[in-house]
């Protein structure tokens, strides 16, 4: 398992140099002006000049293997010098530099990420612990009104848009609820509110609750179905009937031996759905103002931020790369068939 | 094994009906039999003849629905099995009945070791506490002849072989000691040595624990070898049933004598092709109320067609159902 997981991790680094130069001669073959956003006063001979000062005059080849370095070389440097507060070489290089805030992109990422984690990621550990259960009684009381219900439920959350539920959940519980209800939420989520008691805890846990909600309704029902249909096809196994055959209660017998087998599947998918969590939801983030990283990257490309849409894109493409490793790992770790090296 | 003996497992008139799209399967009708303390009963007869789901049927393993049991009474140690509760149910299987399934290959669970498979009915009914049962375990697999026991407890279904993997589903059923233990089709699944592994094992383990056996298979063979009494069943009915010499020697139904002209002859000449029995056993739209098995019939009679024949008790112990007299040829008088 570990020479294993040793080749894979090997075997990414010419997988993530390859996603890196596909990112980086899309984002160029881009037509994009970085200094489109300024102001029009401004004399084309200078406008030049800045583009000068950005290295856009340099051959492609020349500005991606410089981001190479700045990625790869520079920034970890950087994070090393700030993690444990020490100066490696004079503490001066150049840094990957947003064209539209001239600020380090990794920073801005690092700003971001709270909110991201906080909001999508609860709403994945939600939208998980509500699948896991509709799945296994969906499956276990197949065709019951429950399993009825549940497919509805989960067809809804499958099919209506988020920024539909999303605008649907302001409407009702910012709008026509009356402010001073307990059932009024806020729409706008605030990055500025710090937890310090338990009165600023609530609020937070206020301003979750819809986006949560709204995220966590869709990843259920992915996952739900993917519980229920996993579930389904170990309930007709012959081990079922020979532990039934055993006298094992009902209970045992669909939460031991039916859920250990289902569940390897299932749990696959949700590592695989990990990355998505880090890449932010771009539209809930839009309709409820999280300023997250889905947010972020709508900025950049919106601005023709290349430097910061090619980092963050390129974080993105690690982090599905490893979770794909995470999802192996994590089937040869559950399933006792399966052995590599 | 002694007449007389009170029986251990009495069914009778067990009615087994399954729903599906198309309409019900009565897949068993009106069975009656019993089982005596420590006896091999054989039961035999193609597939889709009733069987496994009569033998299922008695003791509730039968996924409900789509099957429904419609009738009938199972007692055993006095009480009637059909009436438990499911809880009453589960403290019987796999303590006082055990299983063994045709396949090993998928019977057991992937992804428990095999030590923990065989331990679970022991710390479920014998309240061991899991050392106990583990070691319970390792001696229970060094019962069925499986070599290094202790070490390979640890291991998992898939690192053992098929003939192997049936002695550990052996192992399971066999642990909390029952009385009854209930071998569907257990070697069908296995090559013939492996097969012959298994017969000499449960043969053995019957000589030393002493219980009474019932032994579904479609393999005439297999049965000549090792039951006491056999059951020839045909379109979820008992269509005969006698001792194992009795029934070899002097077979009734004409069913039977058909699936004995059927198994491949060590003496006779080898080129002859195989006999088979024509046609396809019956569909059970509905409860029969004629023969099952006319249609296949090389004795047919019109009485075939109108009437489903009742047991007829020839001698001690050998019943048959069937208007035919196989000893004159002609129809029975009654």
């Amino acid at each position: 398992m570990f020479n294993y997981t040793l080749r894979r991790l090997l075997f990414t680094i010419p997988t993530l140099l390859f996603i890196s130069l596909v990112i980086f001669l899309l984002l160029d073959l881009a037509p994009n002006d970085p200094t489109g956003n300024l102001p029009l006063t401004i004399p084309p001979e200078v406008r030049a000049m800045i583009r000068t000062n950005l290295g856009l005059d340099q051959p492609v080849w020349w500005r991606y293997i410089l981001w190479l370095r700045q990625f790869f070389v520079y920034e970890p440097l950087n994070l090393i010098e700030q993690m444990f507060h020490i100066t490696i070489g004079d503490g001066h290089r150049l840094r990957i530099l947003s064209y539209a805030t001239r600020s380090p992109v990794v920073d801005l990422i690092v700003e971001r990420m709270p909110q991201t984690l906080w909001v999508v990621g609860m709403s994945y550990v939600v939208g998980i612990m509500i699948a896991l259960p509709i799945g296994v009684i969906s499956a276990y009381k197949q065709y019951s009104w429950f399993d009825q219900t549940g497919t509805f439920v989960s067809m809804i959350g499958f099919s209506v848009p988020t920024f539909f539920t999303g605008v649907l959940l302001i409407v009702i519980f910012s709008v026509m609820v009356p402010s001073d209800s307990f059932f009024w939420f806020p729409s706008i989520y605030d990055t500025t509110l710090k937890v310090t008691d338990l009165a600023s805890f609530g609020k937070q846990v206020r301003q979750m609750v819809m986006p949560v909600f709204v995220l966590a309704l869709y990843n259920a029902a992915q996952i739900s179905r993917f519980m229920r249909a996993s579930m389904l096809d170990n309930l007709n196994q012959d081990y079922v009937r020979t532990a039934r055959a055993k006298g094992l209660s009902e209970q045992v017998v669909v939460l031991v031996h039916v859920l250990r087998n289902s569940l390897i599947p299932v749990v696959t998918v949700i590592a695989l759905g990990i990355p998505q969590v880090f890449g932010g939801a771009i539209i809930t983030e839009q309709v409820f103002k999280v300023n997250g990283l889905g947010q972020l990257l709508i900025i950049g490309i919106q601005g023709a931020d290349i430097p910061l849409v090619q980092t963050l894109t390129f974080i993105f493409a690690v982090l599905i790369v490893l979770f794909n490793l995470v999802a192996d790992v994590l089937y040869g770790i559950l399933d006792p068939r399966i052995l590599y090296d | 094994m002694p007449d007389g003996a009170a029986p251990i497992l009495d069914v009778s008139d067990l009615k087994t009906v399954f729903t599906t799209r198309g309409g019900e399967v009565h897949a068993v009708n009106s069975v009656s039999f019993q089982l005596a303390p420590g006896e091999l009963l054989g039961v035999v007869g193609e597939s889709g003849s009733g069987k496994s789901v009569t033998m299922m049927s008695l003791i509730g393993l039968l996924p409900m629905p789509p099957a429904e049991i419609r009738g009938g009474q199972v007692m055993f140690e006095g009480h009637d099995i059909l009436k438990m509760t499911p809880a009453q149910l589960r403290a019987v299987r796999g303590r006082k009945i055990g299983f063994v399934f045709q396949d090993p290959m998928t019977s057991l669970n992937p992804v428990f070791t095999v030590g923990f498979q065989v331990a679970e009915p022991l710390r479920r009914h014998m309240g061991m506490r899991k050392k106990q049962a583990w070691k319970r375990a390792a001696e229970l697999l060094e019962l069925v002849g499986i070599p290094d026991a202790t070490a390979r407890l640890s291991d998992y279904p898939h690192q053992f072989s098929g003939g192997m993997r049936q002695r550990v589903m052996i192992a399971i059923a066999l642990a909390c000691d029952p009385q009854v233990l209930i071998a569907d089709e257990p070697t069908t699944a296995l090559d013939v040595t492996i097969q012959a592994q298994i017969l000499e094992l449960v043969r053995e383990l019957r000589q030393k624990l002493g219980m009474a056996i019932v032994w579904i298979t479609h393999d005439l063979g297999v049965i000549a070898g090792i039951a006491d009494r056999v059951m020839v069943m045909y379109g979820g009915q008992i269509v005969e049933q006698a001792p194992v010499r009795e029934l070899f020697a002097n077979p009734q139904h004409p069913y039977t004598r058909a699936l004995l002209e059927t198994l491949p002859s060590v003496t006779g000449a080898r080129s002859k092709r195989l006999k088979t029995i024509e046609g396809q056993p019956p569909a059970l739209g509905a409860h029969p109320t004629a023969c099952p098995f006319r249609a296949r019939c090389r004795h047919v009679m019109d009485v075939c067609h109108e009437q489903n024949p009742a047991i007829t008790t020839l001698d001690a112990g050998h019943d048959v159902a069937c208007f035919w007299d196989a000893t004159t040829g002609e129809a029975r008088h009654v």
